[in-house]
């Protein structure tokens, strides 16, 4: 009876999480990829065909945009390494009792939803708006400058938005290095840039991995911001997805795009996996 | 064009339903009504789904209704394009559920086709629409794409042209060319819509909407696509083109007639609508129940109220779209003797508008949208246009 029980015990613990998995994740997946594959309207309904030719139409005349979102969404990333580092390591490292203060401002403005501090911002940076008016007025900027429109805006909000969500894994894999490792560096004369490549770098690195994971691959399947702050020039292929489905109800086209632009996803994110050393990550990852 | 007979509105229109190549007549089971309405009773409430800038923001007309009939009304700007409209209702008509709405308002596109041919609409009981029987120009039953007005009644009619800022272009705005001028580069507004984005590039490319075939959407569709390689679209607008407008996004955009002289009225702009001399195109909103509404009784008896002359007056004087009762234009000219100053001048201004009552002469620069004899047809022209507002 007790061995019964020892070995049913694991898979007894696993049921919930892989009841979930199952409903919510294999299942709306599988019946994603045959939706890709199937004939039809929603009047008549769809059937199921085999019709790669989806595949190929879905390359055809959306390449540009899928190239454009994986773009946007490396430069923005990067753009957030660069700045949330240098954030998280000064809490980490200098910001004494007040820590939790400063983390606490980093994510006091995503109190207010995404969409609507994207909305605002559309209205700060308008061509007629409080930023350019004045300097137009003031004959410093030529009367059809703008800044919205342009993938400039899009990449501005794509970071604005994720700003918290490189900044806390960072933060994290920052706070937990002991002091007195950083103390052994220095006496062994190890000089401060030394210092931060050879121990605090590779130490904080599964916080990066786990901040680019957490930004590049929401920010390459954004449709927000490219909306609201973009162009016609601008079109991600969150946007193409999200027409496809809720404008033009053309659901095999939809699936298609989604499925590839998450196995792109895929691809490159266990490419950076490779790259960084698998083991390291994974075990990031799992923390 | 032919034009003659009593009205131009109704020969034009009638030239447009022979024109719909043997398209399908009212195709609905002599007993369709009957089985609808039977057993439905008024529930003093009806849910109205409407698009924005479609009535006076106060709703007198609304009020009224309310007074008199004490039904209450729900009036939500919910439909900003007819797509996602049609994205957004279709799981839950097919369903058989309740969409939330028991009236709503429906342009004569691609999705009006599918709502018919889905059975998503309410087949109307004419016996309980006296007023439209009575004052409703009589052109509008022969419409193509609802013959005998089966499903649906016209809320009004509209003319797509071109609206613009004269501060920021400089000069009058005249043609389709304007809107593939270089000097507007990345300040020209132009629809998603795949149908009024393709009819505006037929135009543009020479071809007439209504008579057009594969090959004349290639060409509209190459002529977009220059368009928008050369940088000059803005972008590709829903309703929200009046705010990219008002704040300056675009200089000069495709406009919706009626929606400018209301922005200029609310916001004391000073944006001009014009339709091209190419021509521009006119379309009809059209009232219509779902096929699942809970207030069934209450819709129609809403409807059928938007056909009494006053009421019909009162709307077009504040939304400026075409009036599907003629008699409301002297109705208009009488509300403007009574009244003084500066409503005197607008109503006055209302009742001589040639885009709330269009003259023979408006409607010869007006085209109907492109007509679709299949499904597949259909299909073929979105799968033409649509890379071009999503790329």
């Amino acid at each position: 009876m007790n061995r019964v029980k020892r070995t049913l015990a694991p898979y007894l613990l696993v049921l919930p999480g892989g009841l979930w998995l199952l409903l919510f994740f294999i299942v709306p997946m599988a019946a994603m990829v045959s939706l890709s594959l199937q004939q039809g309207d929603v009047i008549n309904g769809y059937r199921f065909t085999g019709h790669w030719q989806t595949y190929v139409d879905a390359i055809t005349d959306y390449r540009v945009q899928l190239i454009r979102s994986l773009v946007y969404g490396l430069i923005a990333t990067i753009i957030l390494i660069v700045m949330a580092f240098p954030m998280a390591y000064w809490i980490a490292f200098h910001g004494g009792k007040r820590k939790s203060t400063y983390l606490f401002l980093i994510l006091l403005p995503f109190f207010v939803s995404f969409v609507l501090r994207t909305i605002s911002w559309r209205q700060l940076l308008t061509d007629d708006g409080v930023l350019l008016h004045p300097l137009k007025e003031a004959g410093l900027l030529s009367s059809g400058f703008h800044i919205l429109g342009t993938p400039s805006a899009v990449i501005f909000g794509l970071v604005y938005n994720s700003l918290p969500f490189m900044v806390l894994p960072i933060y994290v894999a920052l706070e937990r290095i002991d002091p007195r490792v950083l103390e052994a560096a220095r006496d062994l004369y190890a000089k401060p840039p030394t210092v931060f490549s050879r121990v605090v770098l590779p130490l904080a690195l599964p916080g990066v991995f786990a901040g680019v994971l957490m930004t590049f691959v929401p920010a390459s399947a954004d449709y927000v911001n490219s909306q609201v702050l973009g162009s016609s020039s601008t079109t991600m292929i969150g946007q193409v997805i999200q027409a496809q489905y809720l404008a033009n109800s053309n659901y095999p086209m939809a699936s298609a795009l989604s499925f590839m632009l998450m196995a792109v996803l895929l691809v490159g994110v266990f490419a950076y996996a490779r790259a960084l050393g698998t083991e390291d990550v994974m075990n990031a990852a799992a923390r | 064009m032919r034009l003659g007979g009593v009205s131009a509105l109704g020969a034009f229109l009638a030239a447009c339903g022979v024109q719909g190549k043997g398209k399908p007549q009212a195709s609905v089971a002599p007993d369709a009504v009957e089985k609808f309405w039977s057993g439905k009773a008024k529930n003093g409430k009806v849910d109205f789904a409407n698009w924005p800038l479609y009535m006076d923001p106060k709703k007198p007309e609304l009020a009224k209704f309310t007074a008199k009939t004490g039904i209450t009304v729900n009036y939500q700007e919910v439909i900003q394009e007819m797509g996602p409209w049609f994205a957004k209702v279709q799981p839950q008509l097919s369903a058989g559920q309740s969409i939330g709405f028991d009236l709503m308002v429906i342009t004569n596109s691609v999705q009006f086709g599918q709502f018919r041919s889905g059975g998503f609409l309410a087949p109307l009981d004419h016996s309980k629409l006296t007023n439209y029987a009575a004052n409703a120009a009589k052109s509008y039953a022969q419409e193509a794409f609802d013959p005998g007005n089966v499903f649906s009644i016209p809320w009004a009619s509209g003319i797509t042209g071109i609206a613009y800022d004269i501060k920021k272009t400089g000069r009058e705005i005249t043609s389709l060319a304007d809107l593939w001028d270089p000097k507007f580069k990345g300040k020209v507004g132009m629809f998603s819509d795949s149908q009024e984005l393709a009819n505006f590039g037929l135009l543009a490319a020479g071809l007439k909407p209504g008579e057009s075939d594969e090959a004349a959407w290639k060409k509209a569709a190459a002529k977009l696509k220059e368009q928008k390689d050369a940088g000059l679209v803005r972008n590709y607008y829903d309703q929200s083109y009046v705010d990219a407008l008002g704040k300056g996004e675009v200089w000069l955009t495709q406009a919706w007639s009626g929606d400018i002289f209301q922005k200029n009225v609310s916001d004391g702009t000073d944006f001009r609508f014009v339709i091209p001399s190419e021509g521009g195109t006119i379309w009809t909103d059209n009232m219509a129940i779902p096929i699942t509404a809970t207030n069934p009784v209450d819709a129609i008896t809403l409807m059928d109220f938007f056909y009494d002359v006053e009421i019909s007056a009162s709307l077009a004087e504040y939304i400026n779209y075409v009036c599907p009762v003629p008699a409301a234009q002297d109705q208009i000219k009488k509300d403007a003797a009574a009244a003084s100053g500066d409503d005197k001048a607008s109503l006055t201004e209302v009742a001589d508008s040639p885009l709330v009552f269009p003259g023979a002469a408006d409607y010869e620069k007006l085209h109907y949208y492109v007509d679709f004899n299949t499904a597949e047809e259909q299909q073929k022209f979105q799968s033409i246009f649509e890379p071009i507002t999503l790329s």
